[in-house]
C-alpha cells in the first residue's frame, strides 16, 4: 500500500504547483538579493578596483541572506493547515518527504539566485574569469544551504515568530559553505585553480544530503508534537 | 458464547494501563479499553480532558504516552508499519491546501495511500456533494466545503481504523447526515471509528468512552513512577 | 548486563541526593587547584622572552577555551542521551550546560582580546582560534535562544538537543574551514606566536589551572543542574518534603 516512490514525487509535484501559485514567495528573495547588492556600492563607494575585490564575498553573503529569508516558508504553511501531521503519519519515510520539500525550495530559491548572480557580478565588476566559478559554487552551495536551513525551519515551525530565530540558529552552521564558496570565486577571480573549493562544497552537499533531512525529520516530529 | 469469541478475534485496538500527560499534568491514566471491528466509538470529555491528545497518540502524531497500545493483539512496536497503513487520521485542521483545487489536494492524499486514480477521486468529490468544484481553488470554498474535501478521503480510504477529531465542525445538517451514514457504513463493513464530537452522533449502536472517568485517578505526579517509567523506556 | 545504575541515573531525585555529598569536596578541590594554579602561573612562572608578562593571561584563556569546546560536547551528548533514552535528567544537564558554556566562551573571547592588545597592538584580530571561538559562541547563543523560545518544556528540550547535535557535527568542519581560511588571509605580523616558545615550567601551572577549570566546570554544572531539578520537580512530593524539611529546620533554629 505505502508505495514508496509515489509520495516523494507527489509531494514534489504538489509543492512545485504551490510554488508557482505563490510567485511572490519565489520572487521576493531574488528582489532582496538585487536590492541588497545595489546598496553595497552606495554604501562603500563605486570604485571599480574595490568592488572587484569584494564582489565574490558580497555576492555570497547576500545569497546566504536571501536563502535565510526564504526558509521560514519551507514548512510553515504545511504546519498551519495540518498537512504536516499527515506527512508525519504517512506510511512513508519522512526523510524522503523532507527531501522532496527541500528540493522544491532549492528549485524555487537557490537555482534562481544562481541564475541571477552573474548579472550582479557584472554590476560589481566581477572579473570575467570568475563567472563560471560563481555559478558553480552557488549552485552547489545554495543546495547545501537549503538542506541545512531545513533543519532550522523544522525546529522553529511551531513558533509563531520563527523568522529571526531561524537566521540566528542557522547562520553559524553556514560558515564552512560561505568560506569555501566565496574563496572559490576569489581564487577564480585572480586566475587560480578553484576545483578544490568546489570539491569541498560538493563533499559538504553530500554530507548535508544524508544528515540534514534526518535531523529535519526528527525536528518536525518534535515541532508538530509541541 | 460464540459472540464473545468472535468479537475477541476481531479486537482491533487495545489500550492497556494507558496514560497521557501534557505539560506536567496527567490528563487520564489507568485507561484499559478494547475496541472491536464494527464499532463506532465516541470519545467524550470536557475541554482539556485529553480527547485530542488521545487521538493524536493513536494516530502516531504524538509519541507521549505511557502504557501499551496493541493492534490486532500485537504490540504496536512490532507492527507499526501495518498499523500506519491501516489507519486514517483527520485532525482539527483539515490538511487541505488553499491554493490547490480539491482534486489536487486529494491526489496528494491518494499518493499517501498508494495509487488511486483520478476517476475514483472525482467520484469521491461527488459523494461529498462537491461535484463541479474539482477545479476551483480551495480559497474560494467555505469552511464547510473545505471540511468536505477532507472528508472525501474517507470515501476512497482503505484504512480499517478511522481516527476523526471533530469531523462535524463546520458541516451543515446535510453534511453531518452524510458523514454519519459514512461512519455507520464503515462500521458495518468491519471497520472501527474513533471519533470526538461536541454534537450527538446519530449512528446505530454508538459506543461512548468518557475520558473523565479516568481523569482523577492519579491527579498528582507520582514520584515513584519515574524510576519505573524510565526503566521501561 | 545490569542497566539499573544507568536508569537510576535518569532519576532527578537520585541525582540530587547523590550529588549533595560531593559538593563540599568538589568545592574544596576546585578552590585549591585554582588558587595554586593561579598564584603559580601569575606569580612564579617565568616571564616569556618575547611577550613579557602579558602571556600570563593564557592561564585563564587556554582553560576557558578548552572548556568552552568541551562544554558544547557535554551539552550535546546530554541532549542525545535524553533524546535516545527518553530520560528527564540529561535534558536538565543540557539546559544547565548551555549558559555555562556560553559564559566560558565569552571569557575566552574577552581574554583573547585583552591578550591581543599588547601582542598584536589591537583588541581584535581575525585569528583562526579567536574566530572559531566566536562562531562557537554564536552556536551557544542559538541553542539558548531556541531553548527560550518554546513555551512547552519538552519541545524546548528536544528541539535544542537536536540543534546541539547538528552543531556537534558541524563544529569540526567549522574549525577546519576557519583554519584553512586563516592560512589564506594570515597577516605576516602575527606569525611569531609559535607553540615552540612555551617553556615546560610555564606548562605545569597551566595543567593545574586546566584541571582546576574542569573541576570548576563540573561544580557549576552540578549546581545549575540541581537548581533546574528543583525547578522542574517543584510539584513532586519529594521536593515538597525537602522544602518543608528546610522550613522545619529554619523555624527550629529561629526558635532557639
Amino acid at each position: 500500500m505505502g508505495n514508496s516512490p509515489s509520495l516523494f514525487w507527489s509531494t514534489l509535484r504538489r509543492d512545485l504547483i504551490l510554488a508557482f501559485r505563490h510567485k511572490g514567495d519565489m520572487i521576493n528573495p531574488l528582489v532582496f538579493f538585487l536590492i541588497a547588492i545595489s546598496m553595497i556600492p552606495l554604501g562603500i563607494g563605486a570604485e571599480t578596483a574595490l568592488l572587484m575585490r569584494i564582489a565574490p564575498g558580497i555576492i555570497w553573503v547576500m545569497a546566504l541572506l536571501a536563502t535565510l529569508l526564504s526558509l521560514d516558508n519551507l514548512f510553515r504553511s504545511d504546519f498551519d493547515d495540518g498537512s504536516l501531521e499527515q506527512l508525519l503519519i504517512a506510511p512513508y519515510p519522512l526523510f524522503f518527504s523532507v527531501l522532496a520539500k527541500v528540493l522544491v525550495h532549492w528549485l524555487a530559491t537557490g537555482l534562481p539566485l544562481t541564475l541571477l548572480a552573474p548579472l550582479l557580478g557584472v554590476m560589481l565588476s566581477l572579473p570575467a574569469n570568475a563567472f563560471v566559478a560563481l555559478c558553480c559554487s552557488l549552485l552547489i552551495g545554495t543546495a547545501a544551504m537549503s538542506l541545512i536551513g531545513a533543519v532550522g525551519a523544522a525546529l522553529t515551525v511551531g513558533l509563531r515568530k520563527g523568522g529571526l530565530l531561524i537566521s540566528l540558529i542557522v547562520m553559524p552552521l553556514y560558515v564552512p559553505i560561505l568560506i569555501f564558496g566565496a574563496n572559490g570565486v576569489q581564487a577564480a577571480a585572480v586566475g587560480q585553480d578553484y576545483t578544490m573549493q568546489l570539491a569541498v562544497l560538493g563533499a559538504g552537499l553530500a554530507l548535508a544530503l544524508v544528515l540534514a533531512p534526518l535531523a529535519a525529520a526528527g525536528a518536525l516530529r518534535v515541532s508538530v508534537n509541541g | 458464547m460464540w459472540n464473545i469469541i468472535l468479537s475477541q478475534l476481531s479486537a482491533l485496538v487495545e489500550l492497556r494501563d494507558f496514560a497521557c500527560e501534557r505539560d506536567e499534568r496527567i490528563l487520564f491514566s489507568s485507561l484499559n479499553a478494547i475496541f472491536y471491528a464494527g464499532q463506532v466509538v465516541q470519545i467524550l470529555g470536557a475541554n482539556g480532558s485529553g480527547k485530542t491528545t488521545l487521538l493524536r497518540v493513536l494516530a502516531g502524531v504524538s509519541p507521549d504516552y505511557q502504557g501499551e497500545i496493541l493492534w490486532q493483539g500485537q504490540a504496536l512496536a512490532t507492527c507499526a508499519w501495518e498499523y500506519t497503513n491501516a489507519s486514517l487520521y483527520l485532525g482539527h485542521l483539515p490538511g487541505i491546501k488553499k491554493s490547490l483545487t480539491p482534486l489536487e489536494n486529494l491526489r496528494w492524499y491518494a499518493a499517501i495511500q498508494g495509487g488511486v486514480g483520478d476517476e475514483v477521486l472525482l467520484q469521491a468529490l461527488a459523494e461529498v456533494k462537491l461535484a463541479g468544484y474539482e477545479d476551483t481553488l480551495c480559497y474560494q470554498l467555505s469552511a464547510g466545503q473545505l471540511r468536505r474535501v477532507a472528508l472525501a478521503r474517507l470515501v476512497f480510504s482503505t484504512a480499517k481504523l478511522w481516527i476523526l477529531d471533530e469531523p462535524f465542525t463546520a458541516l451543515d445538517k446535510a453534511g453531518a447526515m452524510l458523514l454519519e451514514a459514512r461512519l455507520a457504513g464503515h462500521a458495518a463493513a468491519g471497520g472501527l471509528v474513533l471519533v470526538t464530537s461536541h454534537q450527538d452522533i446519530n449512528v446505530p449502536d454508538l459506543l461512548q468512552l468518557n475520558l473523565q472517568d479516568f481523569a482523577l485517578a492519579h491527579a498528582k505526579l507520582h514520584t515513584a513512577g519515574y524510576q519505573e517509567t524510565s526503566a521501561h523506556g | 548486563m545490569n542497566w539499573q545504575w544507568f536508569h537510576r541515573l535518569g532519576s532527578p531525585r537520585w541525582f540530587y541526593e547523590k550529588t549533595e555529598a560531593w559538593l563540599p569536596w568538589l568545592s574544596l578541590v576546585t578552590l585549591i587547584l585554582l588558587l595554586v594554579g593561579g598564584i603559580w602561573g601569575l606569580g612564579f612562572a617565568p616571564t616569556d622572552a618575547r611577550q613579557g608578562n602579558s602571556y600570563r593571561i593564557i592561564y585563564i584563556h587556554v582553560p576557558a577555551s578548552f572548556l568552552a569546546l568541551a562544554g558544547y560536547y557535554i551539552m550535546a551528548i546530554s541532549g542525545a542521551i535524553g533524546l535516545i533514552w527518553k530520560m528527564k535528567l540529561p535534558f536538565m544537564v543540557m539546559k544547565a550546560a548551555a549558559p555555562i558554556g556560553a559564559a566560558l566562551t565569552f571569557v575566552a573571547l574577552i581574554t583573547g582580546a585583552i591578550w591581543g592588545k599588547p601582542t598584536w597592538g589591537t583588541w581584535w584580530v581575525w585569528d583562526a582560534r579567536i574566530t572559531s571561538m566566536l562562531i562557537l559562541f554564536f552556536l551557544y547563543l542559538g541553542v539558548i535562544a531556541l531553548q527560550q523560545a518554546f513555551q512547552n518544556r519538552d519541545t524546548a528540550d528536544k528541539a535544542s538537543a537536536i540543534l546541539a547535535l547538528v552543531g556537534t557535527v558541524n563544529i569540526p568542519i567549522i574549525y577546519k574551514s576557519v583554519d584553512w581560511w586563516f592560512t589564506l588571509h594570515q597577516p605576516a605580523t602575527i606569525k611569531f606566536i609559535g607553540k615552540s616558545t612555551i617553556h615546560p615550567s610555564m606548562l605545569y601551572p597551566l595543567f593545574v589551572m586546566l584541571i582546576g577549570f574542569y573541576c570548576f566546570y563540573t561544580l557549576v554544572l552540578l549546581l545549575h543542574t540541581r537548581v533546574e531539578i528543583l525547578r522542574r520537580e517543584s510539584r513532586t512530593q519529594w521536593v515538597n518534603d525537602l522544602a518543608a524539611g528546610n522550613k522545619l529546620t529554619v523555624s527550629k533554629e529561629g526558635g532557639k
